[in-house]
């Protein structure tokens, strides 16, 4: 099956609440490891933060990594330009992922998990941690040594990077590590650590509830199940919807457009425009043998319509980029400084319309050589918007 | 002992004095304090006897730990895409005329900071700004005139 | 079970032991990758990225100092994708960085230029950011300038600080386009708990951090003839200076540096070793009492362990960190201050010169000596005691200057008043030297026989392990001393700030029962100082080490007691150890600091 012709399928997995989760749980912990970590395998979940990373491999590594503490982590750093959806996971079903947790807990041999929950979230705290109490309580009772903590993150993206994530619940500057080694077996204070992102942990609860067959059929091949997209910009109905991976870009403006769509930049600021012309051949999911483009994505869909300037997008996306570097490694401290200013002078006519190409290629060094996520695909956008919007660039 | 070194002390005894705990004493101390004075950071180092330069770094690092005297309410405008196109700037302006501020600066009586932040996530609603930690979105010049004088009568 | 694994390098194949990285790999193969933030004293940072390489397999480049080789790994360290990804680094690099070059005090000795000259970067694509960032020079201190223009954030002086002193003076600050190396509210170095010793300086490769310099004060000095300009040098320079002035690494060149010194224009170029063998009688004979007042009569007012007071980098340490123990520092100025003192006194009376018009230039391995030349309490000639204080690289730099070919220079001797020495002062530039020189004298002062170890070499306190333990069992001691008798007398030695604070806290712990610590800021000593060539590593170190015993080694008379210039001294001047002139010119008091 071409996946350019599939349709736009909306589920509704994630927000319904059927207020289970005591059973969920209870059914899951008496599962030897092996078996929900299979059930995990089969459904083909991948990371929703936008990553992709098998959460059924990043379990069961975990899980045969000799520790003796190990950790749990919810990422609930969203902080990616046009996501949303975590947040309000974490307000209208924190037991599914709380329970998530606890399963991910027996599975791997922990008794401690975090939420790090960004700063810009701290309003969530209280209610949150209300919701922590009951399920702690109940895990006593269900015979499950587990608690959770709140971490509250203080305004800085980066510290959504799983490495980083752990460097500033450490009490230091969040600043992407080297890898090797991975969090699997070095993570947080240098302990085996999982980190799931709010809306993997809750397909996670769908899996265990419903079993790993009917997560699989949805979607299409090597991008199975659904997610959660947070819609935004130029459209008559911004919102979280829960659609079915594999859709078309095509499909998803007809849906959500304003009929003036000009391009939909998919995936955030670290993701990719997609123009008008492209919207066929693109289809959302994760990067595998389909035909035609297929672009990963947290979930951030952004609409842009035909009265916006592209130049104005990208300066915005770039100085974001500038100040939410890490700041420490070359490619991404000073390419985000150079490509910031680098449009602005060609925009200014102060630089010739060429320097566009050597900043073309600066992206590709970044992308080659940052150390982390962030610094790399800074390139998603520049390339996407410069080279399908160039005479925008130009004085 | 003067009111920051009991609030220090309190906090560290509540969360623990190993460097794991700095972040969530930074930010007890800037929930206080609105944000983090050079006296503070001395008092945390030596509470959790670190260095006193790694306070300063590792503060800096994060956008919400303010370490320049701050008003009692702090307005983040959202800059990001979304709420830049919906109009962030309106309300910019809207904010700069009624307290006679620019951006990045605090009211005479110390009542309002104005400053802008990185996506708060929003952007279904935009655009929004936080005033403290509360979330305001959907803003409109009107909508803002009404809420920040609501503040002002506080 | 092996664990050797097998990797290719530009085709090149060879056997690596587990663990090790693509840069090891390299290095084993004999290909050299370009590195920045990498320093083999510090641990791996991996965010210059300018070593990155190509694995075959994988879609991005990896850091070759953070990546551990994989069995059957194919690297490339230059294919195209190598080449232009490190040239774009390098480009990025200097446009954040001031690169005028020409006004750079570390023009020529600079890593950043050398990989722009390397890669042949002609041209500045790239926007300039460097002078958007308005920073300032913070030449406040006068060890130290700070100049972020010129950094390009590798870390490597935090790291230096953090790892290797412990003492935190610098942290990463900011953010984004923002971040920078800071001091605790970017306040000037010499309003923090920087110790000035220097090892930033010597761990910066471009001209972010660098010394205070006084070349042009010398030369000034040096050219008026009314002025009378004594030079004194250090034990670790003469192990140190041929590197800078292209000889090979470990070179000991006392006579050509003598030589050199002569030629500058220095009316007399005496020898620091000789206040170094006065510091051991003084020290020592401070020791004793100590001994005798705790051991002998129970005096708690007197304290134990004396610590050693040579390394001014250890004193601001000190006084930061542990202010309640300013009492355990042996009160004796160092040889640099001690030797100020006596040349505008001894010497100026000795050869009849008006003191006012001495210069006192002092050649050391080391910042932290022109803070402590500076601090006030170090008049107590009557005059400021030491007027200019020259690392070894500044000296360097002054004979290139003057146009002398370092290398064919002939051997001189140092002029005298205070020009003789032993081996027991040359040592003094390693790590352990005070120890060994001490208890040279010392046992043999107690006991009336030498040191019972083989060619008085004191093996237990050499070497470059972090902290070292000694005990010398005293036995049959002389009759005065017989409180001793049967008394292992306990000695530690560190070098390294974060080996002092080890020690430090054993003590404070009452965890050690030492009588005698000595502590030298910097790692392997004064040789591997502040001041010193760069660069610097565990290998150059241990090269200059060996070249300090050498020394010692050859000297004929290597302990101090012996010394005939330390004999006279007391006889016409001083009168006797800790006597009322040797209190008045040769010790010091210590001021307590905050640590935060």
């Amino acid at each position: 099956m071409v996946a350019a012709t599939y349709q736009l399928k909306r589920a509704d997995f994630i927000f319904k609440n059927d207020n289970d989760w005591k059973k969920i749980l209870d059914k899951s912990l008496k599962k030897p490891s092996q078996e929900l970590i299979n059930e995990l395998m089969s459904s083909e979940l991948k990371g929703r933060g936008g990553a992709g990373f098998p959460t059924g491999l990043k379990w069961k590594l975990t899980a045969e990594y000799r520790s003796d503490k190990k950790y749990v982590i919810c990422n609930a750093d969203e902080g990616e330009p046009g996501t949303f959806k975590d947040r309000e996971i974490l307000s209208e079903v924190p037991y599914k992922v709380l329970t998530a947790m606890a399963v991910c807990a027996h599975v791997v041999g922990s008794q401690e998990g975090f939420i790090y929950l960004r700063g810009e979230y701290k309003f969530l705290a209280p209610e949150l941690t209300k919701v922590i109490g009951e399920f702690e309580h109940y895990c006593k009772e269900a015979g499950l040594n587990f608690s959770v903590k709140i971490f509250l993150g203080s305004g800085a993206y980066i510290c959504g990077e799983e490495t980083a994530l752990f460097e500033s619940m450490e009490g230091k500057r969040g600043e992407p590590r080297n890898k090797p080694p991975y969090p699997t077996s070095f993570g947080y204070l240098g302990k085996a650590t999982v980190v799931n992102n709010v809306e993997t942990l809750a397909h996670a609860f769908t899996i265990f509830k419903y079993g790993a067959k009917k997560f699989y059929d949805l979607g299409v091949q090597y991008s199975r199940g659904s997610k959660l997209f947070s819609v935004s910009g130029d459209t008559p109905k911004p919102g979280i919807y829960e659609l079915e991976l594999g859709m078309s870009l095509q499909d998803f403006v007809a849906e959500f457009g304003d009929g003036d769509t000009k391009a939909v930049q998919v995936g955030g600021a670290s993701g990719f425009l997609v123009p008008r012309k492209r919207f066929e051949k693109t289809t959302i999911g994760y990067r595998g043998k389909l035909t035609g483009i297929s672009l990963p994505t947290g979930g951030s869909m952004m609409l842009f319509n035909s009265s916006r300037s592209m130049y104005n997008v990208l300066d915005n996306y770039l100085d974001f980029f500038r100040e939410e570097s890490c700041g420490q490694c070359t490619p991404c401290r000073v390419g985000c400084q150079q490509l910031h200013s680098g449009i602005k002078a060609v925009k200014r006519g102060e630089k010739p319309a060429q320097y566009l190409n050597k900043l073309l290629k600066l992206t590709e060094t970044m992308q080659l050589t940052a150390k982390c996520g962030l610094g790399q695909s800074v390139a998603n956008s520049f390339s996407s918007i410069v080279e399908n919007f160039r005479e925008e660039m130009i004085y | 002992m003067d009111p920051v070194q009991d609030l220090i002390k309190n906090l560290a005894s509540q969360h623990g004095r190993n460097r794991t705990n700095l972040l969530p004493i930074l930010q007890g101390v800037v929930e206080q304090e609105k944000y983090l004075s050079e006296h503070s950071m001395i008092e945390i180092a030596r509470e959790l006897d670190m260095p006193a330069a790694d306070v300063y770094g590792t503060a800096t690092f994060y956008s919400f730990l303010e370490y320049q005297k701050m008003g009692t309410y702090i307005i983040r405008v959202c800059k990001t895409i979304t709420c830049s196109m919906k109009g962030k700037n309106q309300i910019l302006l809207t904010i700069e005329n009624m307290l006679k501020i620019g951006m990045g600066e605090t009211t005479p009586d110390g009542k309002f900071s104005l400053l802008q932040t990185n996506c708060l996530g929003w952007c279904h609603k935009a655009p929004a700004m936080l005033i403290n930690n509360e979330v305001y979105t959907e803003l409109t010049p009107e909508s803002v005139r009404d809420i920040l004088t609501q503040y002002l009568k506080k | 079970m092996s664990s050797q694994i097998n990797v290719t390098i530009n085709g090149f194949q060879l056997e690596i032991e587990k663990g090790k990285t693509i840069l090891d790999a390299a290095n084993k193969a004999g290909i050299i990758i370009p590195t920045l933030c990498y320093h083999k004293d510090l641990c791996i940072a991996g965010n210059c990225r300018v070593c990155v390489v190509e694995v075959a397999g994988q879609k991005r480049l990896a850091a070759a100092c953070a990546t551990p080789c994989e069995e059957e790994m194919e690297i490339h360290s230059n294919s195209l994708k190598v080449r232009n990804s490190r040239k774009h680094i390098i480009e990025l690099l200097l446009s954040e960085h001031n690169s005028d070059c020409t006004k750079c005090y570390k023009n020529g000795n600079c890593e950043l230029q050398e990989l722009a000259s390397e890669y042949k970067i002609m041209t500045q694509d790239f926007l300039r950011l460097a002078p958007l960032k308005n920073y300032t020079i913070d030449q406040f201190s006068p060890s130290i300038v700070k100049d972020d223009s010129k950094c390009i954030r590798c870390q490597r002086c935090v790291r230096t600080c953090a790892e290797m002193q412990g003492v935190n003076a610098l942290t990463v600050a900011y953010k984004g386009d923002e971040m920078k190396i800071a001091t605790f509210f970017e306040k000037a170095m010499n309003d923090v708990i920087c110790t000035n010793c220097g090892q930033c300086v010597n761990h910066c490769p471009t001209g972010a951090l660098v010394e205070h310099n006084y070349i042009e004060e010398v030369w000034d000095a040096i050219s008026d003839p009314q002025k009378h300009v004594v030079v004194q040098t250090a034990p670790a320079i003469r192990v140190g200076l041929g590197e800078e002035l292209g000889l090979e690494v470990g070179e000991r060149v006392t006579g050509k540096m003598v030589s050199a010194l002569k030629r500058l224009g220095f009316n007399s170029v005496l020898d620091t070793d000789f206040t170094a063998d006065l510091t051991i009688i003084e020290e020592g004979t401070e020791l004793l009492n100590r001994l005798r007042k705790v051991l002998a009569e129970k005096d708690d007012q007197v304290k134990l362990p004396l610590a050693t007071s040579c390394s001014p980098g250890w004193i601001k340490y000190v006084e930061h960190m542990y202010p309640e123990f300013l009492e355990h520092l042996s009160t004796c100025k160092s040889p640099q201050q001690m030797f100020g003192a006596l040349v505008k006194t001894y010497y100026a009376k000795a050869n009849k010169i008006d003191p006012d018009k001495i210069v006192s230039v002092s050649i050391m391995p080391c910042t932290a000596k022109k803070f402590e030349a500076n601090r006030p309490e170090m008049h107590d000639s009557g005059f400021r005691d030491v007027d200019y204080v020259l690392t070894t690289r500044e000296l360097a730099i002054m004979i290139k200057q003057a146009g002398i070919n370092f290398a064919k220079l002939p051997d001189a001797k140092y002029d005298r008043l205070m020009g003789e020495s032993t081996g027991a002062g040359a040592i003094f530039g390693a790590t352990g030297g005070v120890m060994e020189a001490a208890l040279r004298t010392a046992y043999e002062l107690v006991t009336g026989r030498e040191v019972p170890f083989k060619n008085l070499n004191i093996i237990p306190v050499r070497g470059m392990e972090g902290v070292k333990e000694a005990g010398i069992k005293i036995d049959h001691p002389l009759k005065e001393w017989s409180f001793l008798d049967g008394i292992e007398l306990k000695c530690a030695v560190a070098h390294g700030l974060v080996n002092a604070k080890k020690v430090m806290d054993a003590v404070k712990n009452g965890t050690s029962d030492y009588h005698f610590i000595e502590i030298m800021a910097c790692p392997g000593g004064c040789l591997g100082g502040g001041g010193q060539p760069i660069p610097t590593s565990p290998e150059i170190r241990q090269k200059r080490t060996e070249a300090i015993y050498a020394e010692d080694k050859n000297m004929p008379l290597r302990k101090s007691h012996e010394n005939p210039e330390v004999l006279k001294i007391y006889q016409d001047y001083l009168g006797e150890p800790l006597g009322a002139k040797s209190h008045l010119l040769l010790h010091t008091k210590y001021t307590p600091r905050d640590r935060f």
